[in-house]
């Protein structure tokens, strides 16, 4: 416990000092063939090309900064259709965190569309679904730790543990396999292709033929049906609309490699 | 039987026509539905909703809502909300549920055959997940589950016409459904057939569920789900309304004696089925699945996962009733355990003694304790001797120890110590009480004979039991004699010695 404290002491010095950086450090993934836990129609495995990660989620912190100089972006000038009423309704004000909101949270009740304005401004974009899956497949010591049923409790831990406690800083867990932190345990992540993640809103229908009323071409159907923790994910992300926001809900950038 | 059919035909033709019409004579209209097809959905249109839109009143468990009441198909406003939330699932141990209404099970729906009604299912801001809400009672593919899947500070809303009557199960489809289930997603909706339920002096709304937790039954603290456990459909607790207790005690359904009772019972599984039984009653009638028919004079219903039935039952004499799973590990070491108690004037005509209210009111399977509730009377008034503790002793030990120290305390031989003669007990006596409290594990030299295996703790014996057991052991088979009192059992409780076991 104490340790803890000191840790959190040290912290927010080197949060800052990352933001004032310009947003969290660029983890180098390597790609290559991935399968997914989602089945797609047309392959068994996902090819990724070479991409970069953002090493932890954005802050509070470094999502004021983009708003200050992005200010159609601000909660009051927004446009409505671009983000909900309760974008960014946990800060004091448009252009204040106030007491409650620490910088280093990540930061929360964005839109997918304020997500993605901002990872355009740093320069990248969200990743993939297919990217983060594959990134977040890895525990501390493995790149694919996803047959380990611990793997699968300790994510399924995090999701039975009630959401109305405040979140801990980004940052502070320990980085996986390839070098990224807080892929579990701390928000949902907004991905790129969210709105192509169509798992039914009915879990019992999947395979069904009703599902090609959908145009996309993408994930229909589970298929690794134990693999729960995947599984909610998508859950989340399917059941959301890109102007949405929620108190747990926030985002990492990626980018090409180029 | 001719004239029984004519009669429901014209009924139903003047219900089909919409028009509003004095209410068919419920026993014309129960004698008809025993004798005839009720007509199904293809009969259960009444038309269009008539009146006012009607907001409908939820209840939380045991409680359910009036009768409608009506006589036509009205517009019914249903609100829900999904609330995530931690709470007590036994004594001392949390767990974060997902609910319908914050309670499990969910609200109570009644509403009445024909009826148009407007669902709004609201997911509250801090949820962590996306749910959705699949009735058992809806006409149409998913239930509403395709309909109704809301995010985290959403709302949804879908209407369906209930074109079946009966008492039908709701619960959330969003995957991963078993463990949305599991979590306590699911409740019950009423639709009333035209003419209403016969009436009955009280009605209740109990709701059997497995639940799967990462730690032991009744490991104190806060539990997880544990989806392996759900899997291997081997769960931790079986419950009806969603926690150890919540139907016993002061909590207990009541009811007196001369009155009907009417049960509406759910099982939201997510694996098991509940053989449903109440300890000394007969079911009168049971709508079997919820459906239109009732059986009569039942002793156990089977309860599917995903179904429901009504029972009622007149009750003639007073005492504890108690509802079990009669698969009936789940009631005494899984929780599957309610009560019913009756008041009113003893029935020596019906029922001579209360024996069995002594023997099943505790909360797990044990002999005959009328030498411990003596003793636990006599503790309370301040008079309690140590004969009274070694007679409830007795009993207690029997339930509790002898399978394995065996009824002669003797033990068996290089497995479980014995306890009669004693040396271990004899060198300091204090050592009984402590090891029923902690357990123990290890090495240990007893008359002679090496032992070395685990007795887990038996925690579970309140103060006065681990006394009376204590003061049993002590003053039988040629042990030391002495006593142990609650007061000495609560402070040895307190202190865990360093060879304590890790439980059960």
């Amino acid at each position: 416990m104490r340790r803890i404290a000191a840790l959190l002491c040290l912290l927010p010095v080197a949060a800052v000092a990352i933001a004032a950086a310009g947003g969290a450090a660029w983890v180098k993934l390597p790609g290559g063939n991935f399968r997914s836990a989602l089945k797609y129609e047309d392959a068994r495995q996902v090819k990724l090309a070479p991409f970069e990660l953002q090493k932890r989620p954005v802050t509070n912190a470094e999502f004021l900064e983009f708003v200050k100089s992005h200010p159609q972006w601000r909660r009051d000038k927004v446009a409505s259709v671009l983000a909900e009423g309760r974008y960014l309704s946990h800060w004091a004000g448009p252009e204040t965190l106030g007491g409650d909101v620490l910088p280093e949270q990540p930061v929360v009740q964005v839109s997918w569309f304020a997500a993605s304005a901002y990872c355009e401004a740093q320069g990248g974009r969200l990743p993939t679904w297919s990217e983060w899956e594959y990134a977040a497949a890895a525990d501390e010591t493995r790149r694919d730790a996803r047959m380990d049923p611990i793997w699968r409790e300790r994510i399924l831990g995090w999701y039975s543990k009630p959401s109305n406690q405040a979140l801990p800083r980004a940052g502070l867990q320990t980085p996986n396999a390839w070098g990224v932190q807080d892929l579990h345990g701390l928000v949902w992540e907004w991905t790129d292709d969210f709105s192509s993640l169509l798992v039914s809103g009915d879990n019992r229908t999947q395979g069904d033929a009703d599902k090609f009323k959908f145009c996309g071409a993408g994930a229909l159907s589970m298929d690794d049906r134990e693999n729960y923790a995947v599984l909610m994910r998508v859950a989340m992300l399917s059941s959301l609309d890109a102007d949405d926001t929620t108190a747990n809900l926030g985002f990492r950038c990626a980018r090409d490699v180029k | 039987m001719k004239h029984l059919i004519a009669c429901l035909a014209i009924a139903t033709l003047v219900a089909a026509a919409g028009c509003k019409k004095d209410a068919t004579p419920e026993a014309t209209a129960t004698h008809a539905a025993a004798t005839a097809d009720s007509g199904g959905s293809l009969k259960g249109d009444f038309g269009p909703p008539q009146g006012k839109p009607i907001e409908a009143i939820l209840t939380s468990p045991p409680h359910v809502p009036p009768p409608t009441g009506r006589d036509y198909p009205a517009k019914v406003i249903v609100e829900l909300d999904v609330v995530e939330k931690e709470m007590e699932i036994s004594e001392g141990v949390t767990y974060t549920f997902w609910t319908f209404g914050g309670t499990v099970p969910g609200s109570f729906i009644r509403v009445r055959q024909g009826d148009t009604v407007q669902f709004h299912l609201r997911n509250m801001p801090d949820s962590k997940m996306p749910h959705n809400i699949d009735l058992h009672g809806v006409t149409g593919p998913g239930g509403g589950a395709a309909s109704s899947f809301t995010a985290p500070g959403h709302v949804t809303r879908f209407t369906f016409k209930a074109l079946n009557a009966g008492l039908f199960v709701y619960h959330c489809a969003t995957a991963p459904v078993g463990m949305h289930i599991a979590n306590g997603m699911y409740g019950l909706i009423l639709v009333e057939p035209p003419a209403g339920m016969p009436p009955v002096d009280k009605e209740y709304y109990v709701m059997q569920g497995d639940f799967y937790t990462s730690g032991k039954y009744r490991e104190k603290g806060h539990q997880d789900f544990d989806m392996q456990k759900g899997i291997d459909e081997n769960p931790t607790y079986v419950l009806f309304n969603g926690s150890e207790g919540a139907l016993t005690g002061d909590k207990a359904l009541t009811a007196n004696t001369g009155e009907n009772v009417r049960l509406y019972v759910g099982n939201g599984g997510p694996n098991l089925v509940s053989s449903f039984h109440v300890i000394g009653e007969i079911f009168d009638k049971v709508w079997f699945e919820g459906g239109t028919r009732f059986n009569e004079n039942v002793q156990t219903t089977l309860i599917p996962a995903g179904g429901a039935a009504i029972m009622d039952f007149h009750l003639e004499v007073p005492g504890s009733y108690v509802l079990v799973d009669h698969s009936i590990f789940r009631a005494f070491n899984k929780g599957a355990l309610a009560i019913l108690k009756a008041d009113g004037a003893e029935r020596p005509d019906i029922y001579s003694g209360k024996e069995v209210d002594a023997m099943y009111i505790g909360d797990r399977a044990a002999p005959n304790l009328a030498a411990v509730s003596t003793a636990a009377k006599a503790q309370q008034s301040g008079d309690l001797t140590v004969e009274e503790q070694v007679e409830a002793g007795k009993a207690l030990f029997a339930g509790t120890c002898s399978t394995c120290h065996q009824p002669s305390g003797e033990g068996m031989p290089g497995v479980f110590p014995p306890l009669a003669k004693s040396d271990y007990i004899a060198a300091n006596p204090k050592r009984v009480p402590e090891v029923i409290l902690h357990g123990m594990q290890g090495p240990v030299k007893v008359n002679g004979q090496d032992y070395n295996s685990i007795m887990p703790p038996m925690s579970q014996l309140t103060d006065d039991e681990v006394a009376n057991i204590s003061t049993y052991v002590l003053n039988t088979w040629g042990n030391p004699g002495g006593r142990v009192t609650k007061a000495d059992a609560a402070e040895i409780r307190k202190v865990k010695p360093a060879n304590a076991s890790e439980g059960h």
